[in-house]
Order: structure tokens, then sequence, then C-alpha cells
């Protein structure tokens, strides 16, 4: 097997990845990194990002309006040193982005613009058009290129970490080109391999978006953090999970029911704005939960069109004109043109939420760094948490970039200080351990069961169980779904025998890495007995802060459940009130 | 709900087992609003797990997903079965002009290698601290480069290429987009540095100007139309290097 050594491991080249990269190469350019990605770096799906990144920016915004806002929209299950840290770097990162050369969009004076976006009471979201990820990826994918100490591994699919006595060593991947193991030795690795919304059936995340990093982190030991919190993007495209960007209400779209009603009134977010005026979080620019929790209401009511795709409302944009449109959403009217068949200059878009983000992920600190010494996470992957029980639009695009630069100067610094020597001889062991598991896959008999019916059956029980609302049954049923699927999994044989870009065989490995991801997202849920931001129960309406203003952690156990057990939630400044979006109090 | 059987016939290749490629023909009942890829996902998740090909994102914006659909280069994602003719078959092939890895997918190699040569990013004047703020760009400024700031990496523009077919060397129309846009960018003062690259024999020169690469562009970029000011830049500067020295900045 081959061995490749350096002094830092980066798993994942999305925006997190990469600008954890510029980072090391900025600091110490004899640092030695390994950037290793199952995909090229710019099909990452930071890519698909289009509203904006969030960072003050304007006189009339502060640190701590973002602050609050930040907080309030997480329901209080922010860490607020995190948020602090990371409000005050915001934009600096951004302002970096700049001197890079994204392409932000300006002002007629030449500075760069700021849009509104839900939740937030300033516009404070800097944007390039409504491709705001797709810049951002490539301007830090273009400027790692200058860079020699950053080495690539494209696609090369990560299996294992390499855990001796207690510390990463290094871990285990497979290039794809090839079928081949390496090994790759580092006493520092940094995952940034994005989020699982893959576990889904209806959901913006693109193929590659299975929760990878956060399996392989769990499964050596590190707990997983607040895996209840699932964002529903309120406007997707029903049969793709195609997402308009929030961007269509920030610039004055509106959500109608079947009868062209303004809902949202209804839902404690009015009084209904006048069409083509926006108001900071109210009716439309509301957060994205509540959004989502409205239309199910509506659902309920029989308020919804039907179409072929299942129930919808309609996203109305007519009223903003061709030339706005033209201007300010141009990529969502090719979406809408191309998947659906609608000219939203003419007509309305049906839409419906879609699973969009994951709040939860891998437990870091604030530095980053998790409980396993060696181990640092960076990006969706991580939970810090800046995002609590509900992510505000924009603000991920910038934690990418603030905790993917911190991720780096922490592990730059565990190198420098604690510089652990690599136990050679038990790597090698753990590495071989990997290599025969992998090639194990390969023998395995056919028998009954099949990938794709095991994906489905996984991606139904949790939008039927762990959806926008859950209760105790729905939960108990979808728990106990994933673990017989979790039993049937070793049934599944691999047709494909190749050795050369076999995606049968990477597909098993990211279903795998699935099951383990939903089913601490299920029993993380069953087990958290309040309604918060994006976890809502219907058996239990109310939060709850007395029992549950903590973080759950969920251990891995092998084949077993998760065991759950909660963190305090770490509060400066802001104690839990009342999330308030009616129009009548700001 | 209208479905149609569709017969796709599609380049197989495993370097492994097989001398050469093959084509194996698999019938799908697509629905109306479906695209290529969801007829190879299709085909993969209930008809062969054997089947390889690159996507992710099935929104047009990744890159992954460029193929030859009908002897054109397209992306997967973006290539609707309702527009090619009823009854028909679709044939479905690697991306031309590069090595074919394994079945749909092709050794990319030789495209990074380019991008990575026309040094795309932005060289300042002087390095820029945080503490200085961001630049000043004006929206005409930032109008200037925008354009070819949409690349999404697809490659369809090299397989469109007769140039690139000749000859391999040859820069090709995505990495030279990229070099106008950081030429062109207000913020960047490397233009001399990527010169070199350029003006060398392997850069625009070898562009024979058919504009293949702009017609196939599903991102609008017109990579033809940045070699073709690059050319016109480049005689400006010969012009003023050799007959008017004296004007060099
Ligand atoms: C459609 C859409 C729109 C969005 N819009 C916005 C927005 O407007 N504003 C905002 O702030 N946020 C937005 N988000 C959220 C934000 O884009 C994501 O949270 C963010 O881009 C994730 O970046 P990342 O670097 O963590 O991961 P990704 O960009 O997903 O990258 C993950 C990387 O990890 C690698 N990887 C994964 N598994 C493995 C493995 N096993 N081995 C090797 N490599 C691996 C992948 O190859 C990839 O390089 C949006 C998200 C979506 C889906
Ligand atoms: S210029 Fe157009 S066709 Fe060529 S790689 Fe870029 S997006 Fe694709
Ligand atoms: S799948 Fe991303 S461009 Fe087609």
């Amino acid at each position: 097997m081959e061995t490749i050594e350096s002094d830092v491991v980066i798993v994942g080249a999305g925006g997190a990845g990469l600008r954890a990269a510029i980072a090391l190469a900025e600091a110490d350019p004899g640092l030695r990194v390994s950037l290793l990605s199952k995909v090229y770096p710019m099909r990452s799906h930071t890519c698909a990002a289009e509203g904006g990144a969030a960072g003050v920016a304007g006189a009339d915004d502060s640190m701590d309006l973002h602050f609050n806002d930040t907080v309030g929209g997480g329901d209080w299950l922010c860490d607020q040193d995190a948020v602090d840290f990371f409000i005050n770097e915001a934009p600096k990162e951004l302002t970096r982005l700049d001197h890079w050369g994204c392409p932000w969009s300006r002002d007629k004076d030449g500075r760069v613009s700021v849009r509104p976006f839900g939740g937030m009471k300033i516009k404070r979201t800097w944007y390039a058009a409504d491709k705001t990820g797709f810049h951002l990826l490539h301007t830090l994918f273009q400027t790692s290129l200058q860079f020699e100490s950053i080495r690539r591994f494209d696609e090369v699919f990560t299996t294992d970490l390499l855990v001796v006595d207690g510390k990463v060593q290094g871990c285990c991947a497979v290039e794809m080109r090839s079928g081949e193991m390496k090994q790759f030795l580092a006493p520092a690795v940094i995952l940034c391999t994005g989020g699982g919304g893959r576990i889904f059936p209806f959901t913006t995340n693109g193929a590659i978006k299975t929760g990878d990093g956060m399996a392989l982190a769990y499964r050596a030991g590190v707990p997983l953090k607040d895996m209840e919190f699932v964002q529903y993007h309120p406007t997707g495209l029903p049969a793709t999970g195609i997402l308009l960007t929030e961007g269509c209400r920030g610039e004055g779209g509106v959500l109608r029911n079947k009868d062209g009603y303004r809902y949202l009134q209804d839902y404690g977010m009015g009084p209904e704005t006048p069409l083509g005026e926006t108001v900071l979080k109210t009716m439309e620019l509301g957060p994205r939960d509540r959004l989502s929790q409205a239309f199910w209401h509506e659902q309920q009511k029989g308020n919804t069109v039907p179409t072929k795709w299942g129930d919808c409302v309609l996203l109305d944009m007519t009223h903003l004109g061709e030339k706005k449109i033209h201007e300010r959403l141009p990529f969502v009217q090719e979406l809408a043109h191309a998947y659906a068949s609608v000219d939203i200059v003419k007509e309305a878009v049906p839409i419906r939420p879609v699973v969009h983000y994951m709040m939860g992920g891998i437990h870091t600190d604030i530095n980053a760094a998790t409980p396993l010494p060696g181990l640092f996470a960076a990006g969706e992957c991580a939970c810090v948490s800046i995002n609590g029980a509900n992510r505000l639009g924009s603000n991920s695009l910038t934690e990418l970039l603030v905790f993917g630069k911190r991720a780096a100067e922490s592990a730059a610094e565990y190198v420098r200080s604690a510089a652990p020597k690599t136990d050679r001889a038990a790597a090698d062991q753990q590495a071989s351990a990997a290599e025969a598991r992998v090639r194990a896959l390969f023998e395995r008999t056919e028998g009954a069961e099949t990938m794709t019916a095991i994906r489905n059956a996984m991606t139904h029980t949790m939008e039927t169980g762990a959806g926008i609302y859950r209760d105790e049954a729905m939960l108990t049923d979808t728990v106990n779904t994933l673990a017989d699927l979790r039993s049937r999994r070793s049934g599944i044989a691999l047709r494909d025998k190749s050795k050369v870009f076999n995606t049968e065989f990477t597909q098993l490995l990211e279903l795998d890495n699935m099951l383990d991801v939903a089913q601490a997202v299920a029993v993380s849920a069953l087990a958290r007995k309040e309604s918060r931001g994006s976890h809502q129960r219907l058996d239990y309406v109310e939060r709850n802060d007395d029992t549950y203003l903590k973080h759950s952690m969920a251990h891995y156990q092998g084949e077993d459940a998760p065991r759950i057990d909660y963190l305090d939630v770490v509060i400066t400044k802001s104690r839990p009130g009342v999330r308030d979006y009616s129009g009548a109090k700001s | 709900m209208s479905q149609r059987q569709i017969t796709f016939e599609i380049l197989r290749y495993d370097p492994e087992t097989e001398s050469e490629p093959r084509f194996q023909a698999y019938c799908v009942p697509c629905e109306e609003e479906w695209v290529v890829l969801d007829a190879l996902n299709y085909i993969k998740d209930n008809l062969d797990g054997t089947l390889s090909y690159r996507w992710s994102c099935h929104m047009a914006v990744c890159g992954s997903c460029g193929m030859m659909i009908n002897g054109e280069p397209m992306l997967s994602c973006k290539a609707f079965v309702r527009d090619f003719p009823n009854g028909g078959s679709i044939r479905v092939e690697p991306l031309t002009h590069f090595p074919i890895e394994r079945d749909l997918v092709v050794v990319m190699d030789d495209f990074m290698d380019k991008l990575q040569a026309v040094k795309p990013y932005v060289i300042p004047k002087k390095k820029r601290t945080v503490e200085d703020g961001t630049y000043k760009q004006t929206p005409k400024q930032l109008h200037q480069y925008q354009q070819y700031s949409m690349c999404i990496n697809c490659m369809l523009c090299y397989a469109a290429c007769p140039q690139y077919a000749l000859a391999p060397d040859f820069i090709g129309p995505a990495a030279l987009a990229l070099t106008h846009r950081y030429n062109l960018d207000s913020r960047d003062h490397g233009r001399p540095q990527r010169q070199e690259v350029v003006a060398a024999h392997e850069g625009v020169w070898e562009c024979s100007f058919v504009g293949a690469c702009s017609e196939v562009c599903p991102k609008d970029v017109d990579p033809a139309g940045a070699i073709q000011q690059m050319k016109i830049a480049s005689t400006v500067d010969w012009y003023l290097e050799h007959l008017m020295p004296w004007r060099r900045k």
C-alpha cells in the first residue's frame, strides 16, 4: 500500500477544506498539506449556494445586531462565545475573498453590495449575483493553485481514520481511478466533508452529500452534536429538490396558497406587507423553519396546490418585473425555466419545503478541535455550534471561511507543539485492516438485499418520521426501521467487481455512512422532548429550557443505537427569549 | 403522467477486462420532465449498477456531468429527454478528445494542468491587508470580466474544439477565458505574467476561430470572444514592443 506522509491532511475540498488549505499554506509554507476530495474541488457542493454570505458591512449594522439575529434565530441553542468569534471574523474573511478575486456584486460607487436575508434584521448578506457559493468555491480553488505546499488528491474516497493510542495518525482512502487503498499519515486531520442531506428524499443537496466525514468521526468515537436539527428550505422545486434561493424573497417574491392568499400572516409573521416591499424578519423574510412549518399547516388544511410531485404552494415574483428579475435573479429564472417550465416573469412557480442543511455534526469546540487529539473539523460537517437549532441563511458560507481558517490554525499549532510521533507499525496495521474490510465488500455473495431498496427505505422513513413535524410514535417507527436497515446492509453484494472508478462500490460506502448518520438524527430527535427551532414535536409543542437548553451528543455504539447524553450550551450575554417574527414590533 | 420508453445506447468500457469500448442498450421509462442524467440514475438504480459516470448537483453548476449526447457535448443534467426526437434512441458517450477512464468517465488531468498553468488568481500590484478594506470596483468594471468568471469547468468546449483535437497542447477555450477573466479584473496586475503563456505557440494563436466552444457552452461564457480579444491585445503588445518601444509601460 502506498503511504503518503504529510503534516496535515484535509479531507474535503469544498469551501471549508480549501479555506483551511490556503490558511495552512499562508501560515507556514513548510507545512506539507494533503488535500483529499472524493470529487474534483470545484464539483464540491459549495458551488450550489446561491444567496450569499453574511458579515457586518454597513454603518447601520453592528456586531451586536448580527449576534442577536444569529442567537435568536438559532433558538438559543448556539454557543455564544463561538457566535461572538464568528461574527467578528466574518467581515474580515469576506474582505479576503474580495482580495482573492471574488466577483462580489457592487453598488454604483464601487463598494460591495449587501442584500436582505431571512431572519436578518439588517442588510448584511454579501452576494455575487445569485451564484455566491459558485464564485466563492472557484475563487478559493483558483487561489489555492498558487501554493506549492498544497498537494491535491482528487477523486480519492476516504474510508477510515487512523487512530493510534487515542490520537489521530491520518486516514485511509481509495483512489477511485485505480481502486487502490492509500495510507495518508499525518499527526493532524481536518474533516471538511460537508453535510448529509441525502438521507432525505427531497433535498437541495447534491449526490455527494452523504455525511461521510460525520460517520468517520462518529465511528472513531467523536460524538455527533445536535443531529436532530435538520433545516428545510421553504422554496425547493418539487421534482428535483432544486433550490430557488432565499434571494427570491429578499428581492420581494411572495408565497401564496392555492387561493392566492399570502398565508404567512396566519402564522405569526404578519401583518401582510405591501406587494414588492420587504420588511426584514417579517412575512416572507421570516426564518426558514417557520416558513416550512406554515407550509405543513396549509397542507393539513387542504390549502396547497396538488401537483404530480406532491403538494405545493406558489412562489410569486411576477410583480418584480422583467428587468429586476434579469438583473438580480438570473439563475433562478434559468432554473425555473429549465426544470419547472415556468417563466417567473409571467407566472408563479410551484414550490415545497425540501431538506437543505444539517445544523448538527461533528462535535467541535470554538477552536474547531474535536475531543479526539489531532482531529479537527469545519464547515457543514462540523457543529461548533453557531447555528443552534436553526441556521440563518447566509451564515454558513461565512462559517466555512471563518472556521476553515480556524481549524487550520489549530491544526498547525497542534502539529508544531505536540508534534506527536507517528507510531508507524500500529498505523500500518490499521490501514491493512481497513484495506481488508474494503476488499471483503467485493466478496459478498448476492442475496435478496439491494442498495436501491435499502436507500429508498431509509429516505422514506426519514421523511415520514423525522421530517418537518415529529412525534413519539412516528420517530419510534423510524428508529426501528433504521435499526432493521442497518442490520440488513451487510447483505448487499457488489455486482461491479472492477477496481477502476467503481461507483457502485463508493455508493455502498456512502450508504453505510448515511445509515449511521440517519440513525443519529432519529435517535437524537426521539430523545429531545421539546420543540425548538427546526425540531418540532407535535407531542411537545413548547420549548423547554429547564431540561433541554443543551446540546445532544450521540455516541456511536456499533450495531446498537447511539447513546445520547447532553452538554451545556455556552451563554455569555443573551438569555433565552421569545423568537418574534411578527412585523408589529420591529 | 406521460411516460415515454426511450432506448439509451451507452458506451461502456472497463479497462480492466475490455480491450475496447462497446455500446450497451437500456430501455428506460422516462418522465416528461426528465433529463438524460435522470435516465442514467434510473439505469444505475434499477437496471445495471455497474454503469459509471460523474454527477453531483443536478442543477448545471458543478460541471461534473458533461457527456456526448447524440454526438453533441452537453451537460446530462440539462439535456431534457423531451428535446430529443420521438421514437429515436439516445446515444450517450464520454466527452470526446479526452482519454476514457471508465464508461462515461474521462481522464481530466490535462484540463486540470491547463487551468493551473494560466495562473488563475489575482496577482495584486501591492499586497492588500484586511485593514485596507475591500477594493472599489464599479459595476462597470465588474461587468468587464463577469461573463468570463461564469465557467463551471465542464469541458464541453474542449470536446467541441477542433483545434484541441488536432493539437492537444493547445491551452484551449476555458483556460483562456479564465486567463482573460483575471486580466480584465481591475484588482489584478498579473497580465504580463500570464501573457507569456497566452502568447506562446500553444496559446491564443493556435485557435482557428471556429467558435464551436461558445456555441456549446452552457453558461454563455463565450470563450471564443475572449480568445479573439486576447489576440488583439497580444498584437497591440507586439506593436508597442517592436515599433514604438518608448510607448511601452
Ligand atoms: C442549494 C444550496 C444553496 C445554499 N445556499 C447558501 C447560501 O446562499 N448561503 C449560505 O451561507 N449557505 C448556503 N448553503 C449552505 C452551504 O452552501 C453549505 O453548507 C456549504 O457550502 C458546505 O460547504 P463544505 O465546505 O462544508 O462542504 P462541501 O462544499 O459540500 O464539500 C465537501 C467536500 O468533502 C469532500 N468529501 C466528502 N466526503 C468525502 C470522502 N469520503 N472522502 C473524500 N472527500 C470527501 C467532497 O468531495 C467535497 O470536496 C446552501 C446549500 C445548498 C445545498
Ligand atoms: S467555457 Fe463554457 S463550455 Fe467551456 S468549460 Fe467553461 S462553462 Fe464549460
Ligand atoms: S450534475 Fe452538476 S453540472 Fe450536471
